[in-house]
C-alpha cells in the first residue's frame, strides 16, 4: 500500500517537472535565434522570417507554388503567397490578429493569440517591408470621420459579408469575422489588403475620408447605443428564429402540459 | 359629507344579503350536490399563499425599480419583476387547477350513428313545407349562383396582381440597351482603366432618374478578371473587354442584391472568385459567365455585355437572359 501511495507522489512530481519544462519554451512552433539581443532590427526581421515564414512564403519572401510545395517547420506543408512589395501594411494586419502563422497552409487565417513578442513583430515588419517596399502602416483618424457617410460606405462594401452590424456570417467557402475585435489600424489595414477572400478597395474606390468615417461606423458598432434586451449575437432575425422555436416553443408546450390533463380511461 | 353614511348602509345591507343568500342556497341544496366533495388539501393552499405573496413582491419590485432613479438596465429588470410576478402566479394558478379544484371524470356516450330516421324525415318535412313561398325556383336559384360566382371572382382577383400571365414583356424590359453608360452610385462615370482586380463595384444606367436607378434590371455589379482565366462561352467573347465583366446584381433566386463578392488572395489553397448572393448564399462563377456553383439559385446570373469607348464602359446590348427571380416562361425569352 505504502509502496503505491510513493509511486503515486513520484509520478505527480515527473508531471509537474514536465509542465513547468514545457511552459519554460517558447510558444508552439515559434523558431527563435539563440539571442535576439545585439541584432538590428532587419536581421532580426531576417532570422525570424528564415525560421517561422520561409516555409510557405519561400526565400526572402519569394512565394511557393504548388510544384515546389515541400514539408518545412513543423512539418507545415508549404504553400503561400509572394510577400514581394506587400510592405509592412500586410505584415503588421497578419501579425497583430494572430492571423499568421498558419497551421496548416490551407486553412483560413482567423484571429489567434500573438505568439510574437512587440519587438518580434516590428522586426518582421521591417524585413518584409524592405523586400521591395510597399505601402506602410496606415494612421488612420477615426475622429475626423461622419458616422452617417461610414455607414454608408460599410453597407454598399462591407455589409454583405460582415453584416451591418459587423458582426460577421459566414460566406461560401469560408468564415467572415467578426469586427468586434478589430483595431482602428488593423481595419483601415484590412480594407486596403483584403485578406483572405475579402476584396480589396484602393484610395480610389474608399477615399482616406470614407475609410475614416467608415473605421468610426465600425467603432461604433462595436459599442453600439443598445437599450435592447437580450441581443442574441445582433446577426439577424437567424437567432432570433432559433430561439422561438427551441426556447420559447418548448417552453409554451411543457406550460400546457403542466395546465392540462389528459383524461385517464 | 351626508354621502359618507349613506354609502357605508348601503355596503353593509348589501354584505349582509349576499350572507343571507348564501345560507339559505346551501340549506336549499342539502345532499343534492353536482360537484362531489373533494378534501382539503392545506399544503396545496399553503403553497398557492406563498406563491402569490411571492407574486405581490416582484410587483412591489417593479414599482420600486420604476420609483429608483439611477439604476442600471432598468429595461431589464421591468422585464425580469413583471416576468417573474407573472411566472408565480401562472405556478400558483397551476397548483389551483390541479390539486385545490373538485375535478372529476365523466363520460358520455356518443349518439348512434344514423339518428333516429323519424327524427330525420321530419326535419326533410320542415325543410319542404318552408319552401311553399317560392313560385319562381329556377330564376332564384340562378340568382344565387351568379352572386356566389361574382363573390367568388372578386376574391380570386388579386391574384392578377402576382404578375401578368400572358403579356411578360414588361418584366423583359431593362433600362440598358447598346451604348449606354455606366455610372456609379454617384453618378460618376466608370472608366475602364479603373476597374481593378480583386475589388468589385455596383453600377446604374448613365443619366438614369432615382425612379430608374430603383428598377430590377438597372443595378449592375461590375468584376475585372484576369483575360486568361476567363471561360465564356464562346457567343460572350468579345462581352467583356480586358477581363472586365458586367452582370445584373439582383439575385436570380429571391432577388436580393448580389452584393459578396469572393476573390482568393493566394489561388493554390483558397477557393476561386465567386459573385455571392447573402440572402440563401446562391454563388456564381463570373469566369463562366455567371453560372450556378452552389445555392439555390435556379440559373446563371445575366451578363451585360461591355464596351470601352474613349476609356469609358458603356453597354454592348441587352442582358444574355431576363433579370430578377424566375417567372412564367423567364427562360424562353431574351430581355429587350
Amino acid at each position: 500500500m505504502r509502496a503505491r501511495v510513493y509511486t503515486l507522489v513520484a509520478l505527480l512530481a515527473a508531471s509537474l517537472v514536465l509542465v513547468s519544462l514545457a511552459r519554460g519554451q517558447s510558444p508552439v512552433g515559434i523558431v527563435r535565434p539563440a539571442s535576439e539581443r545585439g541584432l538590428g532590427l532587419r536581421e532580426l526581421g531576417s532570422q525570424l522570417f528564415a525560421g517561422n515564414c520561409s516555409t510557405c512564403h519561400g526565400i526572402a519572401g519569394r512565394g511557393v507554388y504548388p510544384p515546389n510545395a515541400q514539408q518545412g517547420t513543423g512539418n507545415v506543408r508549404g504553400l503561400g503567397p509572394p510577400l514581394v512589395g506587400v510592405g509592412a501594411q500586410a505584415t503588421d494586419f497578419y501579425l497583430r490578429t494572430g492571423y499568421m502563422p498558419l497551421e496548416r497552409a490551407d486553412e483560413q487565417p482567423s484571429r489567434h493569440r500573438v505568439l510574437f513578442t512587440e519587438h518580434e513583430i516590428r522586426a518582421l515588419v521591417a524585413y518584409v517591408a524592405s523586400l521591395h517596399g510597399g505601402p506602410p502602416i496606415p494612421h488612420p483618424v477615426p475622429s475626423a470621420g461622419r458616422l452617417s457617410e461610414g455607414l454608408q460606405v460599410f453597407t454598399q462594401n462591407c455589409a454583405g459579408c460582415h453584416q451591418v452590424v459587423a458582426q460577421g456570417g459566414v460566406v461560401t467557402g469560408a468564415k467572415v469575422p467578426s469586427l468586434t475585435p478589430a483595431t482602428t489600424t488593423q481595419i483601415a489595414e484590412a480594407v486596403r489588403i483584403g485578406p483572405y477572400l475579402m476584396p480589396q478597395f484602393s484610395a480610389k474606390q474608399i477615399s482616406p475620408r470614407e475609410l475614416d468615417s467608415l473605421i468610426a461606423y465600425v467603432k461604433r458598432s462595436q459599442h453600439p447605443d443598445d437599450r435592447g434586451g437580450w441581443g442574441i449575437g445582433n446577426i439577424g432575425p437567424v437567432p432570433e428564429g432559433m430561439v422561438t422555436w427551441l426556447i420559447a416553443a418548448v417552453a409554451l408546450v411543457a406550460t400546457c402540459m403542466a395546465i392540462g390533463e389528459r383524461a385517464k380511461r | 359629507m351626508s354621502r359618507l353614511p349613506k354609502w357605508l348602509i348601503a355596503l353593509l345591507t348589501l354584505a349582509l344579503w349576499r350572507r343571507g343568500k348564501a345560507e339559505g342556497s346551501e340549506q336549499e341544496d342539502g345532499d343534492g350536490r353536482i360537484v362531489p366533495e373533494g378534501s382539503a388539501d392545506r399544503r396545496a393552499e399553503s403553497w398557492v399563499i406563498a406563491l402569490l405573496f411571492a407574486a405581490a413582491l416582484c410587483a412591489a419590485g417593479f414599482v420600486v425599480v420604476y420609483a429608483a432613479d439611477g439604476l442600471g438596465n432598468r429595461t431589464q429588470l421591468f422585464g425580469i419583476a413583471l416576468a417573474v410576478c407573472f411566472a408565480l402566479i401562472a405556478v400558483a394558478l397551476i397548483i389551483v387547477a390541479r390539486h385545490l379544484i373538485v375535478t372529476e371524470h365523466l363520460e358520455e356516450d356518443y349518439p348512434e350513428p344514423g339518428g333516429d330516421p323519424e327524427e330525420q324525415e321530419a326535419v326533410a318535412e320542415v325543410i319542404r313545407e318552408s319552401g311553399s313561398r317560392f313560385t319562381r325556383k329556377k330564376l332564384l336559384l340562378a340568382a344565387g349562383g351568379t352572386a356566389a360566382g361574382a363573390v367568388s371572382a372578386a376574391a380570386a382577383a388579386p391574384v392578377l396582381s402576382l404578375g401578368p400571365l400572358l403579356d411578360t414583356s414588361r418584366l423583359q424590359e431593362t433600362p440598358w440597351h447598346r451604348g449606354r453608360g455606366l455610372v456609379d452610385d454617384s453618378g460618376r462615370a466608370l472608366l475602364a482603366d479603373d476597374i481593378e482586380t480583386e475589388t468589385f463595384y455596383t453600377a446604374y444606367p448613365e443619366g438614369a432618374t432615382e425612379e430608374e436607378k430603383d428598377q430590377i434590371g438597372a443595378p449592375l455589379v461590375v468584376v475585372r478578371l484576369d483575360p486568361s482565366a476567363l471561360r465564356l462561352p464562346p457567343e460572350r467573347a468579345r462581352w467583356a473587354p480586358g477581363g472586365i465583366l458586367a452582370f445584373s446584381k439582383i439575385c436570380t433566386h429571391a432577388s436580393c442584391a448580389v452584393a459578396l463578392y469572393r476573390k482568393p488572395l493566394y489561388a493554390p489553397t483558397e477557393p476561386r472568385p465567386a459573385l455571392v448572393c447573402p440572402c440563401h448564399y446562391s454563388t456564381f462563377d463570373p469566369a463562366t459567365g455567371g453560372q450556378v456553383i452552389f445555392g439555390p439559385a435556379g440559373r446563371p446570373l445575366p451578363q451585360l455585355p461591355l464596351t470601352v469607348d474613349g476609356g469609358l464602359l458603356r453597354a454592348g446590348g441587352p442582358f444574355s437572359a431576363g433579370v430578377g427571380p424566375g417567372w412564367w416562361g423567364v427562360r424562353r425569352k431574351r430581355s429587350i
